[in-house]
């Protein structure tokens, strides 16, 4: 008994330090950059100004940011919508070939994303597979330049967050009772309208972590839109590496960092804030 | 009464062994020792009427038809063969272990299954291709299955905003429904905040609100207490009367199939074995395993002695007793007496000795000797455990004397076990 409660204390304290020497003081630090100017001597010259915030607001910054939120929700809606039949598919398969597909989607976690994303441009590039094929098949006559668009981005981006929007689906999916479903299409739904009104609303919480676990990297993955963007910095993660590694702006990177951080917190808020008043409408 | 009754049941289409068992209860008379048997599942015929009645008005056509119905899972068979008749505003109650394939039928009429083999069909039309939103019957789920994202009154609305009735008119017929249920002022609470009695009645309103043709009842008092249940039986019972509707009730209780029910299906291992109501069923079980499964039963073999007009003599425990029989048994054949423990009557050889009268009114000539092992007492009525000289044990169940509550007998005395002709049921031989 004695030993359990040291156990429990040595993890809690140790989880606890460790969120907060990696993650709590980074994050003040940052936030605290975020209001500090830049010299020449130093990286970060302490004091309080809103100076990098009013720089953000720069028509070309917000630009970066907004066709950021955009192609990250492009890439949410397409992870979704592929997603969603494959989970329920997931979730009703039966147990052996269920799990040989869940193996399927967790596979490419073992190799790292970066080296993934470089095993992407084989795929695209000019002499790339997809090319070769397309040649070999008559359907082009010149290879397609796909490398270096924004279509490139959108599907490394998708082929890497996908399994982040499959789990939780799953995960909800395969909770939902059948029997609900039933007492629908009993009620007299057809099976869409049973998939709407009751399906959907049943598995909202996997559908919004999915969608977070995949919109909010989205926004920061910076190496896809580097590798197979090109030097356009199409996302706000291009954007603030380059404060901090290129440009050496690092209380405007900070001021980035932070206001990724807020937006992301008030779209949280705002989920909360509609499934309560959804709720209480309801109660 | 039995006279309107017994000519209604002979134009049923399934006239040929309920007409049987109907005629053998009228026949059956039970003087002064029948009081034991005067419990619940005969106290419920007597208010049963509604049945014959209701049957006798729709003869015409069968509500839900089940023509040799087969349904088997990966090659494993949950039923073979299963032909049944739903009659218009009747309580139906298909009584079966778990595993008999009792819910599948009810899936099966529901729509959320279809068939292997066999045709199906819902006031006269055949529905076996139909998915479940087409058909006209609702179903009352084993846990209830209500939305948990939606209040009361979405739950219950549910089923006529998918029939897109316009909003006030669905309103009105959410508040009267809830009326029917006594959940008036719940229509805002979240479902998941009742107790299991309220959620029960709400998925009752749920269903019920659709006004459909059949209402179908999967073990829906199973996850209620036993004082609960009681009291649900009930209230379905009344519901189910002002309505009108069809029930198909699913239960593995028998007491509960009895007292709710104008009708009982006795199911095992995927077919039926018997159906009637819950008089026919339970004094005249067609085979031991419904004589089993429908309450307590003695089981004493014998063999045919001779054959008389709906009579036989049998050879049991060493004596010679006449018996009531439509069996068409032969001299010599093997067969069981199935004697219900409430039917039995149990005398001291001591008493039977002392008391000329009571030699008189008790069956002397089809009376088993034998020795109490122990009484079990129950309440209301105890058992006497008797182990027969002859080989066997029987249970008897004895009333209390009105003006001594103590239990008569005691283990180890000599008793005389005997009935009075025509209440045993004689079966061909089971192995």
């Amino acid at each position: 008994m004695k030993n359990d409660g040291f156990f429990k204390l040595a993890v809690i304290v140790g989880v606890i330090s460790w969120m907060a020497i990696f993650a709590f003081v980074p994050n003040v630090l940052v936030f605290l950059a975020s209001f500090s100017s830049t010299s020449s001597a130093n990286f970060i010259e302490p004091g309080f100004s809103l100076n990098n915030y009013a720089r953000l607001m720069d028509t070309t910054h917000l630009d970066i940011l907004l066709s950021s939120l955009r192609l990250s929700g492009l890439v949410t809606v397409i992870c979704l919508v592929t997603a969603y039949p494959f989970a329920a598919i997931l979730a009703r398969t039966r147990k052996p070939l269920r799990n040989t597909l869940l193996l399927l989607v967790v596979i490419p976690f073992w190799t790292n994303s970066l080296v993934r994303t470089y095993a992407m441009t084989a795929m695209l590039n000019s002499s790339g597979i997809v090319n070769n094929v397309l040649l070999f098949l008559g359907v082009i006559d010149s290879p397609l330049a796909m490398m270096y668009t924004p279509g490139a981005v959108v599907l490394g981006l998708v082929y890497t967050l996908l399994p982040f929007m499959i789990l939780p689906l799953y995960a909800a999916l395969e909770r939902l009772d059948r029997r609900y479903l039933e007492a629908a299409r009993d009620l007299g739904a057809s099976p869409w309208r049973a998939f709407w009104k009751v399906v959907v609303p049943l598995t909202m919480p996997g559908i919004v972590s999915g969608c977070m676990l995949v919109f909010l990297p989205g926004i920061g993955m910076f190496y896809v839109s580097d590798v197979l963007g090109g030097a356009k910095a199409m996302l706000l993660g291009n954007f603030i590496r380059d404060q901090f590694l290129t440009t050496r702006d690092w209380p405007l990177g900070a001021a980035a960092s932070v206001t990724l951080t807020v937006l992301m917190g008030l779209m949280l808020l705002l989920y909360w804030k509609s499934a309560a008043r959804l709720g209480r409408k309801e109660a | 009464m039995s006279f309107s009754s017994r000519s209604c049941i002979e134009t049923m289409p399934i006239s040929g062994k309920l007409s049987l068992t109907q005629h053998s209860i009228f026949s059956k008379k039970k003087g002064l020792l029948g009081s034991v048997a005067m419990s619940a599942p005969r106290l419920n015929y007597l208010s049963g009427g509604v049945m014959t009645d209701s049957v006798a008005q729709s003869q015409a056509l069968p509500v839900v038809q089940l023509r040799n119905v087969a349904k088997s899972y990966d090659g494993q068979h949950a039923l073979t063969d299963v032909s049944l008749d739903v009659q218009r505003g009747e309580f139906l109650t298909i009584l079966g272990p778990s595993g008999c394939g009792k819910t599948t039928i009810l899936r099966l009429v529901a729509g959320f299954e279809s068939a292997t083999a066999g045709v199906i069909s819902i006031d006269g039309k055949i529905v076996t291709e139909l998915p479940p939103e087409r058909r006209n019957v609702n179903t009352v789920f084993q846990s209830y299955a209500l939305f948990p994202h939606m209040n009361v009154f979405d739950n219950v609305a549910f089923g006529l905003r998918m029939k897109k009735r316009p909003a006030a008119e669905i309103a009105i017929e959410v508040r009267e429904t809830l009326r029917l249920v006594q959940l008036e002022g719940f229509e805002a609470r979240m479902v998941g905040k009742l107790s299991g009695g309220q959620q029960q009645r709400v998925a009752i309103a749920r269903a019920i609100i659709n006004r459909p043709l059949v209402l179908l009842l999967d073990e829906p008092l199973s996850a209620l207490d036993y004082r609960l249940r009681k009291q649900m039986q009930l209230d379905l019972k009344h519901l189910q009367r002002k309505l009108g509707i069809t029930f198909v009730l699913v239960t593995h209780d028998q007491e509960e199939a009895f007292s709710m029910s104008d009708r009982v299906v006795v199911m095992n291992n995927g077919h039926i074995e018997q159906i009637g109501t819950p008089v026919s069923v339970y004094e005249e079980p067609r085979n031991l395993y419904v004589a089993r499964f429908v309450g307590e039963i003695n089981i004493i073999n014998a063999e045919v002695v001779e054959l008389g007009e709906g009579r036989a003599r049998v050879r049991a425990q060493g004596l010679d007793v006449f018996m009531r029989t439509s069996h068409a048994f032969h001299p010599g054949e093997k067969v069981h007496i199935l004697l219900r423990p409430e039917d039995l009557r149990v005398e001291t050889l001591k008493d039977l000795a002392e008391d000329p009268e009571l030699e008189d009114v008790f069956s002397r000539d089809r009376s088993l000797v034998g020795t109490v092992e122990e009484t079990i007492y129950k309440g209301a009525t105890y058992d006497v455990v008797v182990r027969l000289d002859a080989g066997g044990i029987v249970t008897a169940t004895e009333f209390f004397n009105e003006d001594d509550e103590t239990v008569y007998f005691k283990a180890s005395d000599r008793v005389a076990v005997s009935w009075v002709e025509g209440w045993e049921v004689v079966l061909p031989y089971e192995k």
